[in-house]
């Protein structure tokens, strides 16, 4: 039993040593290498612009399904036109960044992990360095500074769209007061909240981004282990989405407190 | 112009490499042989950096890469160009694009210079007019060839050949192989050709490099090891076992 936890405990140790190294190597590259911008801007479409089909309709949908929830509650209690703000504070301080985070993790997470585990069983990566080009120059910066812009945009675009989606539902469907909807949501809801869910996404972006990228990086065994990569990217990225969002919530209530 | 001195190389638990010396001379092609799996393509690796070894050291051009790290290799890896076994193309880009890689990621900006590099690397290996394929539609033959033009666009002073005609039929093999030669005359490069393929030793190298058991156990004129009465290099020259059916 011991041992056993001992074990976990030294992997564990061992995974975040290597995160870390890779954390390091990025900011070293970020410093002495030039930035391929044309790389950049590829990534961003790709994990930003083609991301926000997934977000969109993950957003729009939880957005309407908590109004519809918070309708059935409120209504019983006379507090139907609170449904705004609760949509709202909910989808900003929690909801939309951890939400994001997820899709996020599992459609760009897994494709990069799958991308670059494929370069490196088939010797690409190897090909890289002996034209003189660092891996993390070429592979993980373009990435990490891709998601780094595009995850605060898909935050906000999620957040959006759900308060939007929950908008339509309450007033035109459950018709509750637009007038007090929205004064309700305005008084409750503002700046302190978007600032919350961006920098949650900000922090899940980055996390998400070298999880897949050492996950790729570290794939060997063929193809089994390029099968393996996304699945293991996907995992690690969903669950320290969720565990690091239980810290970031208390930590940013410090900084941005929740209420009027 | 590469130098190995008691090269030594654990991967896990096992020592593929126990104290290798080798010696490979300007402008000379070498051919490294050895059985499956006697890390021949793990010394070649070194030569390039790819590999760091547990001890010994490796010196290319008269310098000394094994304390290098990473980003100071750069420099090493504009003199050594390396063919991998399976052409290791990034299969994002077109021919051209992999080809134009070294060019571009050197400096080289004007269109029409990395245009004509391009073309002239293609014809070299006999390919001209391909510029525009996917790696996923050329032949393994074919991907070997682009790979080397890809190696040879930077003009290297010396080329690392790694299996370059393992999976190819025989007569992809012979192209490989006059083609190896006729670089090496046309580019005056050295040369360093990993393979346990008999045909393509003897006419590619001026020297044979015989890899076994983790050291370099014969190393001199292919003429010399044919006429060997070595046991291990007989077994090996004439592909016996050493199993009885």
């Amino acid at each position: 039993m011991v041992t056993t936890i001992g074990r976990i405990a030294l992997s564990l140790l061992q995974y975040l040593g290597e995160l870390a190294t890779l954390v390091s190597e990025t900011c070293v590259s970020l410093v002495v290498a030039p930035i391929r911008w044309r790389l950049v801007l590829r990534q961003i479409v790709e994990v930003g612009w083609r991301s926000q089909m997934v977000v969109v309709v993950t957003g729009g949908f939880t957005g309407a399904v908590l109004a519809a929830q918070a309708y059935f509650q409120f209504s019983r209690l006379g507090m139907k036109s609170a449904v705004g703000s609760m949509v709202a504070v909910s989808m900003f301080r929690e909801l939309a960044p951890v939400l994001t985070g997820l899709m996020v993790s599992g459609r760009v997470g897994a494709a990069i992990a799958a991308e670059i585990g494929t370069m490196k069983v088939t010797e690409q990566i190897d090909a890289l360095r002996s034209l003189g080009v660092h891996p993390t120059d070429y592979l993980v910066v373009p990435r990490v500074l891709a998601l780094l812009f595009s995850m605060p945009l898909l935050v906000a675009e999620c957040c959006a769209v759900s308060v939007l989606a929950g908008y339509v539902l309450g007033v035109h469907v459950l018709d509750i007061s637009a007038a007090y909807y929205v004064r309700n949501m305005l008084l409750y809801a503002g700046p302190r909240d978007l600032k919350m869910a961006l920098t949650k996404g900000l922090v899940f972006g980055i996390v998400i981004v070298f999880i897949a990228c050492h996950q790729g990086l570290k794939t060997s065994n063929g193809a089994v282990g390029v099968g393996r990569a996304p699945t293991e990217a996907v995992v690690n990225g969903s669950l320290a989405v969720l565990i690091l969002n239980f810290f970031l919530t208390f930590a940013l209530n410090m900084v941005f407190p929740a209420g009027v | 112009m590469i130098s190995v001195r008691q090269l030594k190389k654990k991967l896990g638990a096992q020592e593929v490499l126990r104290g290798v010396d080798l010696e490979i001379a300007t402008g000379e092609t070498c051919a490294i042989m050895g059985r499956s799996g006697c890390g021949k393509s793990v010394l070649l690796k070194h030569f390039v950096g790819l590999f760091k070894p547990t001890s010994g050291t490796v010196w290319v051009d008269g310098e000394d890469i094994t304390p290098l790290p990473e980003r100071k290799l750069g420099a090493i890896r504009k003199k050594v160009g390396m063919l991998f076994q399976s052409g290791a193309l990034f299969d994002s880009m077109n021919v051209e694009e992999n080809i134009a890689f070294p060019l571009r990621e050197a400096g080289l900006r004007n269109p029409k210079e990395i245009r004509d590099r391009v073309a002239e690397a293609l014809e070299m290996v006999d390919l001209a007019g391909e510029q525009k394929k996917m790696p996923e539609n050329l032949s393994g033959g074919m991907r070997k060839r682009v790979g080397l033009a890809r190696t040879i666009v930077g003009r290297p002073a010396c080329i690392l050949y790694d299996e370059p005609t393992t999976g190819l039929d025989p007569i992809a093999s012979d192209s490989i192989n006059h083609l190896i030669r006729r670089l090496q005359k046309r580019l005056s490069v050295t040369s360093v050709v990993v393979t346990h393929d008999m045909k393509t030793a003897f006419h590619t190298a001026d020297r044979i490099a015989f890899l076994h058991e983790g050291r370099i156990y014969f190393h001199g004129l292919p003429a010399d090891l044919r006429a060997s009465q070595d046991e291990a290099i007989v077994n090996f020259i004439e592909g016996r076992s050493g199993e009885s059916s």
